[in-house]
């Protein structure tokens, strides 16, 4: 039950983090130039090693936010060039968000024709 | 029409900053912490189901994500996750369920446009972006990490 504890505070703390991007960020910033950004600093946290003592304390707390995603084809990256050489660098991203990506294109394909858009009130 | 000058642009910002309503601060910090802090909690509730069954972590993170992301498609189609994503903010937005209803939402609302056009090109509207930029700074982190570092 600890782990679900520490996955909400990481969870939580982490969007806390992207409000304020949102909120208190300069110019015009929407909320996919903050996930763009969350992309991007998980990915660099990931290379410094800095995001896996994250992912070791919150588990889902940090994995499911989008900076996992960035983790996720650093780390990936990696892996693959360990077990297959640099080929593996261009290869590593997508092999460990592979599941993720297509799980999202194909149930937003069946959703959309299933589906149609609820009246916005 | 003349351009405005440097000064005169300044002026006008300023003016436009003192008349644009804040938004609540922290109420939001206080809704997002709330939302994300749940969405990520029912994603650990997964994963440990996962790991309880024998899956290995690696595999059991990638399925969790797989599960949050049905789940966000599911609450986008019917129209609940929008309500949820109003009060959250980026709390709703974040997670990855957050990522479903950025692709789940366009693809439903572009259907009229047409199969190709439409839902396949307009899905990708958010999800496009972030994996444009998730891929590019993830190659240059990596080929920097490996040459710097080495194999570690």
């Amino acid at each position: 039950m600890i782990t679900v504890f520490w996955a909400f505070i990481v969870g939580g703390g982490l969007c806390v983090l992207a409000q304020l991007a949102l909120d208190l960020g300069v110019g015009k910033v929407t909320p996919a130039h903050v996930l763009v950004g969350a992309v991007v600093v998980g990915a660099i946290l990931s290379g410094l090693g800095l995001y896996s003592p994250l992912v070791a304390l919150g588990g889902a707390g940090a994995t499911i936010p989008i900076l996992g995603f960035g983790h996720a084809l650093v780390q990936g990256s990696l892996r693959d060039f360990t077990l297959r050489g640099w080929v593996g660098l261009l290869t590593g991203g997508f092999t460990a968000t592979a599941l993720g990506l297509s799980t999202v294109v194909i149930l937003g394909f069946l959703a959309a024709l299933l589906f149609n858009p609820k009246r916005k009130y | 029409m003349t351009k405005a000058s440097k000064k005169e642009q300044q002026h006008f910002e300023r003016l436009l900053r003192k008349h644009r309503p804040n938004p609540p601060v922290l109420r939001n910090t206080v809704t997002a912490f709330i939302t994300g802090g749940t969405i990520t909690a029912l994603a650990q509730l997964v994963m440990n189901f996962f790991l309880a069954r024998g899956v290995k972590p690696l595999e059991a993170t990638a399925f969790t994500s797989a599960v949050m992301i049905f789940a966000g498609s599911f609450l986008t189609a019917i129209g609940v996750y929008d309500l949820i994503g109003r009060w959250g903010g980026m709390g709703a937005a974040l997670p990855i369920t957050g990522f479903a209803n950025a692709v789940v939402s366009p693809a439903l609302e572009y259907k009229r446009e047409g199969y190709v056009l439409g839902l396949g090109a307009k899905m990708f509207v958010v999800a496009g972006p972030v994996i444009v930029f998730g891929v590019v700074t993830a190659f240059v982190v990596s080929l920097l990490r490996l040459l710097l570092w080495g194999v570690g």
